[in-house]
């Protein structure tokens, strides 16, 4: 081992859970270093939740090895329960309490008493901004409500880790906005780790410091957003031009380029930092009399990495049809 | 972290508190058995007359009304389970640094309790009207009678739970629990004397735990010439399964979370 565990909350070796036949989680290693928000990035179905789950002590492992803080979550359950705090994929409030009494069941069974209970429960709940809601059944909130109470929950008992289960899916953009709001403060005010799963890649990019790539229960890469994205060699930059041919051999003359080539009579060049590349491409070719119609300067975002190392896009038509459900199942009242 | 006392008040809590706020729930369970006093008592009553002992039907029928209450109100609290289980908060619990039969515990007391409220409210309105002579009360007898509705309710609490762990949805569960209800309820012998029942009727009805709890009620209330058994052999009976069918549960509920 390079680095002492002490380092890490989290650490996850030769991790492999299988349900009958069916491999969801396929010997998956990685650790989660003090503080950091990690994400888990993949497809529905990649092995995201049943991670989770293993990790919260929900489900048992088939193989492997995973500790937070050193404590074993197969052998030694409520030590891990007791560090770790869980916002799960779907709903798991009671309806039919207040929102305050949901946390104050929770604050319970934490072995959160009397007045350290309710500052508690005070403060989560101003945290996400639920304070003047507090005393209404949940049956009345809206989605975005009940995840906000959720996320609250999980941070009552001052968990030194946090899991959040595909925290935003089926809200609307403005309140998944505020939720990752909340998530940022969580993480920077009270330190505390966050490990998180999703298949929008927008929501790993704002939020992450590392993202582990997941597909078919097996992590692909892990690392920082922006690492991920330069290891595709740089930016794209496309250019409408009248010769292509002349601005091909022009770019790779000049070595200003990663790699320059005509597609459907488009020039597309990958540079490493593209916005100081393309002018100079533009200057070059004024120079050598070449006309250049347009020019399109595009970051490589995370779908793009995804694509490159899975050969696939993240599957948005199934995820959305998910998120349908979730949300009908969301909607449904006691 | 929470003891299992805390654990157990936690959940007996969350269980009252929803039981509280259910209007619905809170008219049935008083009102169906008086419905069934009313008509059955009453029409049986008229035609059955006296039975041995100079007891009157409907006062003979009385404490076999209050363990009806309390099979069908704890029967039904495995429901609660699986309503856990499809809207999530199972896992709430589940993931908690709790002792499992802290748990199993917490459900079975706040089940129980639920039941024992309806139970003790069904008692009060029978000695209220009358149907339940005050004569032949005595304190040491409401409070046997109230020992036998705590265990018959643990009891039936514990078979909902027991069914509940493994069933996933409400449908399955109505059907399973419908099946056993009305047998468990017409062999316990809340409705009619088993005295001149035929062999085999007794023998089934010996293995039905509600006999034991509707017969300790009527010798602790009406008196013991009402009963078949005695009260310690009633009261040790009752206990025994009591016992044994909460370990079932915690089992059963240790079994659902390792899935």
């Amino acid at each position: 081992m390079d680095q002492p565990d002490g380092k890490y909350s989290i650490v996850v070796e030769h991790l492999v859970k299988k349900f009958g036949s069916f491999t969801a989680v396929n010997d998956v290693s990685f650790k989660v270093k003090e503080g950091e928000i990690f994400g888990l990035l993949g497809p529905n179905g990649a092995g995201k939740t049943t991670t989770i789950s293993i990790l919260s002590t929900i489900v048992n492992l088939t193989s492997g090895k995973a500790s937070i803080y050193g404590r074993d979550v197969v052998h030694e359950k409520d030590a891990v329960r007791n560090l770790i705090g869980i916002v799960f994929q779907d709903p798991s409030l009671d309806d039919e309490l207040t929102g305050r009494e949901n946390l104050d069941i929770h604050a319970r069974l934490y072995g959160v008493k009397g007045k350290a209970k309710l500052e508690a429960i005070d403060r989560v709940l101003k945290l996400v901004e639920l304070d003047d809601k507090a005393n209404i059944q949940v049956r009345a909130y809206s989605g975005g409500m009940k995840r906000r109470l959720e996320i609250a929950r999980g941070f009552i008992h001052d968990p030194k880790v946090l899991f959040l289960d595909e925290p935003t899916i089926g809200l609307d953009p403005q309140t998944r906005r505020k939720i990752w709001d909340y998530i940022l403060h969580l993480n920077e005010r009270e330190k505390v780790t966050i490990i998180l799963t999703t298949h929008y890649m927008e929501e790993a990019d704002e939020l992450c410091d590392r993202i582990a790539i997941i597909d078919h229960g097996k992590i692909i890469k892990v690392d920082t957003s922006e690492k991920l994205k330069d290891s595709l060699g740089g930016d794209v930059i496309k250019i409408g031009t009248n010769k292509p041919k002349e601005l091909v051999a022009l770019v790779k003359k000049k070595k200003i380029a990663v790699s320059a080539m005509e597609h459907d009579g488009t020039v597309e060049i990958t540079a490493k930092d593209g916005s100081k590349a393309l002018p100079r491409i533009i200057e070059f070719a004024k120079g050598a009399k070449i006309d250049i119609e347009y020019s399109t300067l595009k970051r490589p975002t995370l779908e793009d990495v995804f694509i490159s190392l899975t050969g696939k896009e993240i599957r948005d038509e199934q995820a959305s049809g998910a998120d349908q459900m979730k949300q009908k199942w969301r909607a449904r009242g006691r | 972290m929470a003891t299992t006392i805390d654990t157990i008040y936690t959940i007996w809590l969350r269980e009252i508190k929803r039981f509280l706020k259910s209007k619905s729930r809170i008219l049935g369970t008083g009102g169906q058995p008086l419905i069934w006093l009313a008509i059955v008592g009453v029409g049986f009553g008229s035609a059955i007359g006296v039975l041995a002992g100079g007891v009157s039907y409907i006062t003979f029928m009385a404490p076999g009304i209050i363990g009806m209450t309390i099979l069908f109100s704890s029967i039904f609290a495995g429901i609660n389970v699986i309503y856990d289980k499809q809207f999530g908060f199972m896992k709430e619990i589940l993931v908690a640094p709790v002792s499992r039969v802290g748990i199993v515990l917490g459900k079975i007391a706040g089940s129980a309790t639920v039941s024992l409220i309806s139970a003790i409210t069904v008692l009060v309105i029978v000695i209220l009207v009358g149907i339940i002579p005050v004569s032949s009360l005595t304190v040491a007898g409401l409070i046997e009678a109230v020992v036998f509705m705590v265990l018959t309710a643990a009891i039936f609490v514990s078979v909902g739970l027991v069914i509940a762990t493994s069933i996933n949805n409400m449908e399955g569960f109505q059907v399973i629990i419908n099946f056993f209800i009305l047998p468990l309820f017409f062999l316990s012998g809340a409705l009619f004397p088993l005295t001149d029942a035929p062999l085999w009727m007794k023998a089934v009805s010996a293995v039905d735990p509600l006999r034991y709890g509707v017969d300790g009620m009527r010798g602790a209330l009406i008196g013991t010439a009402a009963a078949s058994y005695p009260l310690a052999l009633d009261f040790v009976i009752i206990l025994g399964v009591a016992v044994v069918l909460i370990a079932v549960a915690d089992f059963a509920f240790r079994r659902m979370q390792a899935k």
